[in-house]
C-alpha cells in the first residue's frame, strides 16, 4: 500500500525531528540542530535494510518515490514565497554582506572536497 | 466572482499545485525552445518563483512574497517548512550509505568552516560599512550565515531592531544568490559529485538556497548537499552568540 511507505517517510521526519530539537535543547541552543538530516540518515539506513524491504519496495516504495519527485515543484513553491522584496530593500550592506559569503564559500567547495585519487 | 474567490481560497493548496504545474511546464518549454536545454528547466522555474515573489512582496507589502496575494495563499503551505523538509528526507531514499561515508569527515568539517567564513565576511563587511559596535558587527555577521541566525543571534546579544532587520536582509541575498549561481559556478567549482555536494551543502548551509540551488544543478546531488545544509543553521545558532561574539568582541 501506497500509504505504508508514506507514513514510513513520515516516522523518519518526525522522529528526525525530534532528535534534532532535543538536541538544540542539549546545546541550549533556539534551533532545530540537523533535524532533517538525521531524518535522512533514517530513511538511508532502512531503505538499505533488509527488514523494512516490505515497505520500501514495490508500491509502498512508490508512496515514498511521490514525495521525492514533488521536491523540485516544493523547491519552486518556496522560491515564490521568500521574502524577495526585503532582501532587494536591505541595501547595499545587506547586498555586499551577502554576496560577499556567498563568493567566498562558493570558492572553497574545491578546497574542502575530498580529492579523487582515480584520476 | 463570489463563486470564483470561494472556490480557489477553498482549495487553495490544489490551486497550487496547479499553478506550479504550469510555471514547470512553461519553464521546462522556454529551457528548451530557447536555452536549448543549457539552463536546466527547474533553474527557470525557480527564477519565475523568485521574481513572483518579488512582485508578490511589492504589490501586498507581506513578508511571504506570492502567498501574501490571496488566491496564491496555497503556495505557502505547498513551499512552506513542512513540505519542504517533507520532499527533501524522501530525495535520500534511494542514498547509498557509502557515498555518505566518503565524505563524512570532509562533511562535518566544511559545515564548521562554512559557519566560521561566512560569519567573519559578513562582520568585515559590517566593519567596511562603519560598524564598531561588537553586537552589531556580530549580529550582520550571523545574518551572512544565514537568515535564521541573525535574528536569533541578535535577539540573544541584544542588538537593536534595525541591525537585525539588515541581518536577515544579508541572509535572504545569501539565500537567493545560492538559489541562482549554483548552476552557474557548479562546473568551475567541481560540483558534480556526492562527495563536493556534501561539502557545498555546509559550506552554503542555507537549506532553501542549496535545496534549489542543487535541483537546479543536478537533482541527484540534491539529497548529498541537504544531508549536510540541515545542520548548518543549528551550528550557527551555536557559535554565533557564543565563541563568535567573544572573538568579536575581543577585537572591539
Amino acid at each position: 500500500m501506497i500509504i505504508y511507505g508514506v507514513a514510513l517517510l513520515s516516522v523518519c521526519l518526525v522522529v528526525g525531528m525530534l532528535l534534532g530539537e532535543a538536541l538544540g535543547v542539549m546545546l541550549g541552543v533556539e534551533a532545530n540542530v540537523g533535524g532533517v538530516g538525521i531524518a535522512m540518515l533514517f530513511l538511508v539506513l532502512v531503505s538499505n535494510s533488509d527488514t523494512f524491504k516490505s515497505l520500501t519496495t514495490g508500491v509502498s516504495g512508490d508512496g515514498i518515490r511521490f514525495w521525492s519527485g514533488m521536491y523540485i515543484p516544493i523547491v519552486v513553491a518556496m522560491a515564490a514565497r521568500q521574502n524577495v522584496a526585503a532582501a532587494v530593500e536591505g541595501g547595499f550592506l545587506a547586498l555586499t554582506a551577502g554576496i560577499a559569503a556567498v563568493v567566498v564559500s562558493f570558492a572553497l567547495v574545491p578546497v574542502l572536497t575530498p580529492q579523487n585519487r582515480q584520476d | 466572482m463570489d463563486v470564483i474567490e470561494t472556490v480557489f481560497l477553498r482549495n487553495n493548496l490544489v490551486v497550487a499545485f496547479a499553478v506550479v504545474g504550469v510555471v514547470l511546464w512553461l519553464s521546462y518549454v522556454l529551457a528548451e525552445k530557447l536555452t536549448a536545454g543549457r539552463i536546466h528547466g527547474s533553474a527557470i522555474a525557480i527564477a519565475i518563483g523568485l521574481l513572483a515573489a518579488w512582485w508578490g512582496g511589492e504589490t501586498t507589502g507581506g513578508s511571504r512574497g506570492v502567498a501574501d496575494i490571496t488566491f496564491l495563499g496555497g503556495i505557502g503551505l505547498m513551499g512552506g517548512g513542512m513540505l519542504r523538509d517533507f520532499a527533501i528526507v524522501a530525495t535520500a531514499f534511494g542514498v547509498h550509505l557509502d557515498e555518505l561515508k566518503k565524505a563524512g569527515f570532509a562533511g562535518i568539517f566544511s559545515i564548521i568552516t562554512g559557519v566560521v567564513v561566512s560569519f567573519i565576511v559578513g562582520a568585515a563587511v559590517a566593519v567596511l560599512f562603519g560598524y564598531t559596535d561588537p553586537v552589531a558587527i556580530t549580529t550582520i555577521g550571523a545574518g551572512a550565515v544565514t537568515y535564521i541566525v541573525g535574528p536569533v543571534t541578535g535577539d540573544a546579544i541584544g542588538a537593536s531592531d534595525a541591525v537585525i532587520t539588515l541581518s536577515v536582509a544579508a541572509g535572504l541575498v545569501k539565500s537567493i544568490l545560492v538559489m541562482i549561481g549554483t548552476p552557474m559556478v557548479a562546473s568551475a567549482i567541481g560540483l558534480n559529485n556526492p562527495q563536493s555536494a556534501m561539502v557545498f551543502g555546509g559550506l552554503m548551509g542555507t537549506t532553501s538556497g542549496v535545496a534549489a540551488g542543487l535541483a537546479a544543478t543536478d537533482p541527484k546531488l540534491v539529497p548529498y548537499g541537504a544531508m549536510t545544509a540541515t545542520f548548518y543553521t543549528g551550528v550557527g545558532c551555536l557559535l554565533a552568540p557564543s565563541i563568535l561574539y567573544f572573538a568579536v568582541q575581543a577585537f572591539f
